[in-house]
């Protein structure tokens, strides 16, 4: 383990060196090959075990809100950073947290991709799952949603201790009736007012509204949201906190983490104490982050499938909007989903970015919203967008790439303001 | 003087209705009301009334997963003698993905299942193993380049003298070998292309709105209501040409 762990670590080094990114995926196979069991063998010695969260939305501010929450209880948490939601990702991530050969770790809080899920369980059972949602997402990738849900029902199979569960997903809900799976099972949802602003991908495929929930008592819910403070509610017990992070998604999202901190922490978890330190969480990397550049207050917002964008315009402030889509591998090649989305909400898009500008000017006009600018050069766009913006806040709702394009802009141009 | 209305009746949107498919009636209904016309959009879903069918002007269907045809599977083929000869008087239709191989004559899965079609396109489909993904050019003599994205496992094969929707200059195709895609029979159009199909290629969308307006209103041109929509369409234009060059320069 040493020994590998060294390799690993000389291979990071020199990759960083080479100037190849953070190096996130050559350690790992080299790992892979030379010790085919690590991470089996590395993250079965830690105390409380380890949690896998997984679905199309919102795994990587899911995970951050339950790493953080374990943190400030007093747990040594290994994450996965963002972008390295795959097995050999995880490798790297533990080998450049790994001292002497060891992980110094309570427990692992890893958020990974639908299909590798169902590969890294092969490799470690984790103790504790938390299935978030099926969304129409990166067909191109996955196939069929029905597909997806089958990964995330052999994720739940693999669990030893419990799966946690969205009751008001109706794929993912079912997988609690699966023979297979041994593991307890918790419950996560939205309930009474805050019922109003989510719909389920059934429901926002069609008309219909999908038939009501089995109702479990011990299922914690969101049962109200004003503007961003969240009401939260476990059998009796509601309490309320304003939440930093963005969007109404990201509420239900603290329901699940809520649900599932509190299998892992079993009798020291106290609603009040947790749901207080949900507001001290801010967003993650790109997911409605705020970014200042001078005087001028910019919101970052990735997007990814139609589901995501519909709840994230549902969240838009008012302010001026960039809209930013590219089409390489990672934001999904097809970008018909985009006519998924319904942009009526908007009054008007300021700028149009990405490889794909023209496909979103096109879906903008057939919905009535006007675009002044088009521009497919994203640093022009943003530059642009951000100098029009003066004084004031302004949103930019991009795909993954053109997120990190535009969060690199943003820096550079934070940067050169304080600069002088 | 009142507008004329035109009736766009969507076939199973419940079911089939993935990939933004949803767009081509969104795209057909704006751009009749840029000609001048009013639109009615309808829906007919398992055992709803026949009605939103036999009182289309123009029909759309768009994908759906194996779950999704097997489910409409029964109703279908209550419906059939209706669709056949509502294709038959000539209403124009366009079926996408999942709806286009169930208007051939069956549909065998990779589990062995035969799901039978309508048989207006005179076509069989075998599931695949693979998919057959990525962005498609397929050269149409009616409708010129037609710009869309593939997304099907299905191997379709067309009859000796089923026409097809044109010749594939990139991308799978019907067989996933890169010859013909879709199929066209009267004023019905089949076709694997997604992005919405209509979004890129408003050539199509054009012909099935005048083949609607020719049949219910014996009108042969298509003219905008008046100057503000004539920039709006030129405007789309100006949208659409470049987004089908960039398309076409991007990895299939």
């Amino acid at each position: 383990m040493l020994l590998v762990s060294w390799i690993g670590k000389i291979i990071i080094a020199l990759s960083r060196g080479l100037g190849r990114g953070h190096g996130s995926a050559l350690p790992g196979l080299v790992v892979e090959k030379l010790y085919p069991n690590f991470l089996g063998r590395l993250l079965g010695r830690l105390p409380d075990g380890v949690v896998l969260i997984s679905g199309t939305n919102g795994k990587t501010t899911t995970t951050k809100i339950v790493a953080d929450l374990l943190r400030t209880d007093g747990y040594r948490v290994f994450t996965n950073t963002s972008g390295s939601n795959f097995t050999r990702g995880v490798i790297s991530a533990a080998l450049s947290q790994m001292k002497r050969g060891k992980l110094e770790a309570d427990i692992a809080v890893l958020e990974l991709d639908e299909a590798y899920a169902t590969r890294f369980v092969d490799q470690v059972r984790p103790r504790y799952a938390l299935l978030l949602n099926v969304f129409r997402d990166q067909l191109d990738r996955f196939g069929e949603i029905d597909h997806t849900a089958d990964l995330l029902k052999y994720v739940a199979e693999k669990t030893s201790g419990v799966v946690v569960l969205n009751e008001d997903d109706p794929r993912i809900r079912r997988i609690s009736r699966d023979a297979q799976v041994k593991a307890k099972i918790a419950w996560f949802g939205y309930d009474g007012q805050a019922s109003q602003y989510y719909t389920s991908d059934d429901e926002l495929h069609s008309q219909k509204v999908v038939a009501s929930k089995s109702v479990s008592k011990q299922s914690v819910r969101v049962v109200g949201l004003n503007d961003n403070v969240a009401t939260y509610q476990l059998a009796d017990e509601t309490r309320s906190v304003k939440l930093r992070l963005f969007g109404i998604h990201n509420a239900l999202n603290c329901a699940a983490a809520l649900s599932l901190v509190r299998q892992i922490e079993g009798d020291k978890f106290a609603m009040e104490r947790v749901v207080d330190n949900l507001g001290k969480i801010r967003p993650a990397f790109g997911r409605g982050e705020i970014i200042l550049v001078g005087d001028a207050s910019v919101q970052l917002i990735l997007v990814k499938n139609p589901s995501g964008f519909q709840l994230s315009l549902n969240s838009a402030s008012g302010s001026p909007v960039m809209i930013a889509i590219n089409d390489a591998y990672a934001d999904g090649r097809d970008v018909s989903w985009l006519w998924d989305v319904s942009f009526v909400g908007l009054a008007n898009v300021d700028y149009v970015s990405g490889v794909r500008a023209d496909d979103m000017a096109i879906r903008l006009t057939y919905d009535g919203v006007p675009c002044a600018n088009i521009e497919t050069d994203i640093s022009v766009a943003t530059r642009r967008f951000v100098k029009k913006l003066g004084r004031g806040d302004g949103q930019i709702f991009a795909t993954y790439t053109a997120m990190l394009k535009i969060r690199d802009v943003l820096e550079q141009m934070s940067n050169e303001v304080n600069n002088g | 003087m009142a507008k004329q209305q035109l009736v766009i009746t969507q076939l199973y949107p419940s079911q089939m209705n993935i990939y933004g498919d949803n767009g081509n009636a969104q795209i057909i209904r704006r751009r009749a009301e840029l000609y001048g016309y009013q639109t009615k959009t309808m829906a007919y879903n398992s055992y709803d009334d026949i009605d939103a069918l036999t009182q289309a002007d123009l029909i759309l269907g768009g994908g759906g997963q194996d779950s999704g045809q097997r489910a409409i599977l029964k109703d279908l083929q209550r419906i059939r003698p209706t669709l056949l000869s509502l294709a038959e008087g000539k209403v124009p239709m366009l079926m996408i993905c999942g709806l286009y191989q169930l208007f051939g004559h069956y549909f065998t899965t990779r589990d062995g299942d035969k799901l039978d079609g309508i048989g207006l396109f005179d076509m069989v489909t075998v599931g695949g193993d693979r998919r057959l993904i990525g962005n498609a050019v397929v050269d149409s003599e009616e409708f010129g380049e037609l710009i869309g994205y593939e997304n099907h496992s299905g191997i379709t094969t067309l009859g000796d003298n089923q026409a097809s929707l044109g010749q594939v200059i990139q991308g799978y195709g019907n067989d996933g070998h890169g010859v013909d895609e879709g199929a066209v029979r009267y004023a019905a159009v089949g076709t694997y292309l997604h992005g919405p199909v209509l979004s890129k290629n408003p050539r199509l969308a054009d012909w099935l709105i005048m083949r609607a307006v020719e049949r219910k209103f014996g009108k042969t041109k298509l003219t905008p209501a008046d100057e503000t929509t004539r920039a709006e369409l030129a405007k789309l234009d100006r949208f659409i040409d470049r987004a089908r060059t960039v398309a076409k320069s991007r990895p299939q």
